[in-house]
């Protein structure tokens, strides 16, 4: 049975499920105890969990992770929260020279299950270091899985399924979405990944938000909902575009997108974060490998500029737009 | 004077030490006030003491060797620090959990970490060398102070398992962290210690200050003495003379009895002096004068407990021996354990990045298998 929630709902949801599930699940971070989190995102777990499974850390981020890898070292299974974007760099060292290479050093002695949830993206009319997408940089750190839901239904099921992952999870949530509705079904099973050797990567799948013929839309994130009004724009004119939601940066699900690239012959990447060094040139150069005699054009990016991120007033003009997307979709139609 | 320079141990103000430089036991109160924690410490105890330090002094000059044959590619020195290793690690019981830098091979000879797995790292065929759970002791962790946090946090899950404050010396358990003074100037070791006091978590704060830091003296990290550097955070904190192994043992006790009650960390400054270079690959002579080393070299920890076991009438000749001929038996197999250390497979390189089945990671190992077979012996270095 689906209940109608918000997106910042079904992450609580999500987060209250895994304590329920596990004790060894810890939630830490600045304000997320008997605040609930900035975003409300842990509202009432503490209340419920008490303070030593929800834990109002110290401000300071290399702290929560740094002990949160000792936490995975003795058994226990934290969730950290960073507050903002802006925010993540301090524990920036710890997350990739710490985090990320555990198992590696160790031989695979050691696991450090940390997930790291960091609300990202822009568009909230935020003052600066609150609207930042930093994801290609985790994305290029080998042994972090990086993940972004789109909907609800997926923030309920992927918050599950990145506590239960063996590796570390940078999941990063799109804050502008925090509180747009959807169904979710709250009954739904945790897809676990990896530990059984299994192929299945529940945490690794894209899925296709909506089907089409002459065009492919990559988005993930925050950015999915654009690419899913331009795919209603498009329509209006007789384009028929696909939409792909990537879910995770690391792994990329590529065979998902070369399906639908070979199929319809062109590809727009749509992501907020600057598109120099960005995810969209990685999934440009492999669609270009792999869909070579398929492409009817160059694969085209839209996303944010080689700038910081701009003051509120004119982030909207810096920010992938429904207009942007379809004049990326008109040039690779043009070709 | 250099400001620069080191302080002499003997002018260094509040320093406990139970032993001094000519082997005699020290009085005045510093002393008075932990040497009932060494009471027990008997001539068995003190020579297996003595033993482990000149092992892992022959371990030190074993490894330094092999690096000079291209051995190793590198090796990180420990000469003069061994007494507070090995005082501080023979405080520690078996469930207790130490976190070190890279310069511990005293400790990790207390443990019983296998001297060639220590140097797996330094052959350069794997990045850490043993599991950790073997011995309770963690990987070397070469950002510096990294490590400090990953230790408050493992206390905090000890505190979470209930395992502080039961009266239970089977089960009351504490966390060790070993950084240098370098070291304490990082944000880590200072979050760590923030994280630790207001939690209670039951960790102590080992830093051994061997007075430099590569070429940086300690000055260059504080203006204040180092074991003070805990009492803005709420920490209680101590300096110990670190190369009197008794006083290190001492004040060692002291710590975890702390941790296992329940009554929160400590900050250990353990004052001794980095004998060797920084690694193999430094050279001191560049920043520092000979007078100091040979002033250090007169308060040489090895020579301290062996004049103490003089002094007591606790030094054998034939145990003495049995001593050298086991450290000689170490560094032979060392020598020839170490050589012997097969090189990993190339595809290797794709193991453990994940627990199973990332994408990326099978993509990028099949091509490599597959590069590998079809160019085999047929590569541009082949041909040469």
């Amino acid at each position: 049975m689906s209940e109608n929630l918000t997106f910042a709902k079904a992450l609580n949801e999500g987060l209250r499920s895994s304590l329920e599930a596990d004790d060894k699940v810890l939630i830490m971070g600045e304000d997320v105890g008997r605040l609930g989190g900035v975003f409300r995102i842990t509202d009432g777990l503490q209340k419920d969990f008490g303070e030593h499974r929800v834990v109002d850390t110290p401000l300071a981020e290399s702290g929560i992770v740094g002990t949160a890898i000792g936490l995975a070292m003795r058994g226990y299974r934290p969730v950290c929260e960073i507050q903002f974007d802006g925010f993540v760099f301090p524990a920036f060292d710890q997350i990739t020279t710490q985090l990320a290479r555990m198992r590696y050093r160790s031989a695979g002695r050691l696991e450090v299950p940390v997930v790291i949830r960091i609300p990202y993206g822009g568009g909230i009319g935020a003052i600066e270091h609150h609207s930042e997408s930093p994801e290609a940089l985790f994305a290029h750190t080998p042994g972090l899985r990086v993940v972004s839901p789109a909907t609800p239904q997926d923030a309920y099921d992927m918050i599950r399924s990145s506590i239960t992952s063996p590796d570390p999870v940078i999941f990063l949530e799109p804050k502008g979405r925090y509180w747009s509705k959807g169904a979710v079904d709250l009954g739904s099973p945790v897809a676990t990944s990896g530990a059984d050797g299994g192929t299945a990567d529940p945490l690794g799948q894209a899925r296709i938000a909506r089907a089409g013929t002459d065009v492919t839309l990559v988005a993930y994130g925050p950015t999915v909902a654009t690419a899913l009004a331009a795919a209603d724009a498009l329509a209006a004119e007789g384009t028929s575009a696909e939409v792909v939601d990537l879910r995770s940066l690391s792994p990329m699900d590529v065979p998902a997108v070369v399906g639908s690239v070979r199929r319809t012959g062109r590809c727009v990447v749509v992501h907020e974060a600057p598109t120099f060094f960005g995810a969209g040139a990685e999934l440009a150069a492999r669609v270009t490998e792999e869909c070579f005699y398929s492409l009817e054009a160059p694969v085209l990016r839209v996303g944010g500029f080689h700038t910081p991120y701009p003051v509120a007033k004119i982030e909207h003009d810096y920010l992938p737009s429904t207009d942007r997307v379809l004049d990326a979709v008109d040039r690779a139609l043009a070709h | 004077m250099n400001p620069d320079a080191p302080q002499s141990a003997a002018a260094v103000e509040d320093l406990v030490q139970l032993v001094a430089p000519d082997g005699s036991r020290t009085d005045g109160p510093r002393a008075a006030a932990y040497r009932d924690r060494v009471a027990h410490i008997g001539t068995d105890e003190l020579r297996a003491m003595y033993r482990d330090m000149v092992l892992t002094r022959r371990f030190d000059d074993e490894s330094t060797a092999l690096q000079r044959q291209g051995e190793l590619g590198l090796y990180p020195q420990g000469r003069g620090q061994e007494a507070a290793q090995v005082g501080s690690a023979y405080a520690l019981r078996p469930q207790d959990f130490v976190f070190p830098s890279y310069r511990e091979h005293g400790v990790m000879q207390v443990r019983g970490v296998d001297a060639v797995d220590r140097l797996r790292i330094y052959r350069g065929t794997e990045h850490g060398g043993w599991d950790p759970a073997d011995h309770n002791v963690q990987l070397n962790t070469l950002v510096l102070g990294s490590q400090t946090l990953h230790a408050t946090g493992y206390a905090l899950g000890v505190q979470r398992d209930g395992l502080v404050g039961t009266g239970d010396p089977q089960r009351d358990t504490a966390v060790v962290t070993y950084f240098g003074d370098g070291a304490s100037s990082q944000g880590d070791v200072n979050e760590a210690l923030v994280f630790a006091a207001v939690n209670n978590a039951p960790v102590v704060f080992f830093c051994q200050n061997n007075q430099w830091a590569i070429s940086e003296p300690t000055s260059r990290q504080t203006r204040w003495p180092l074991y003070r550097r805990g009492e803005g955070f709420g920490i209680p904190g101590v300096r110990v003379d670190g190369n009197d192994v008794l006083a290190s043992y001492a004040v060692m006790t002291e710590a975890l009895e702390r941790a296992y009650a329940g009554d929160g960390p400590t900050f250990v400054e353990a004052y001794t002096y980095r004998m060797g270079a920084h690694t193999t690959s430094d050279d001191p002579t560049r920043y520092r004068e000979l007078a100091e080393e040979e002033e250090w070299a007169l308060r040489d920890p090895i020579d301290r407990l062996a004049a103490l076991l003089h002094a007591e009438g606790r030094w054998d000749d034939v145990w003495a021996a049995d001593v050298e001929a086991q450290a000689d038996a170490m560094a032979e197999r060392l020598r020839a354990e170490v050589r012997a250390i097969e090189d990993p497979s190339p595809a290797s390189m794709f193991d453990h990045v994940y627990a199973a089945g990332h994408a990326q990671v099978t993509v990028e190992r099949d091509w490599f298998e597959r590069y590998e077979s079809e160019t085999a012996g047929t590569t541009t270095e082949a041909a040469r």
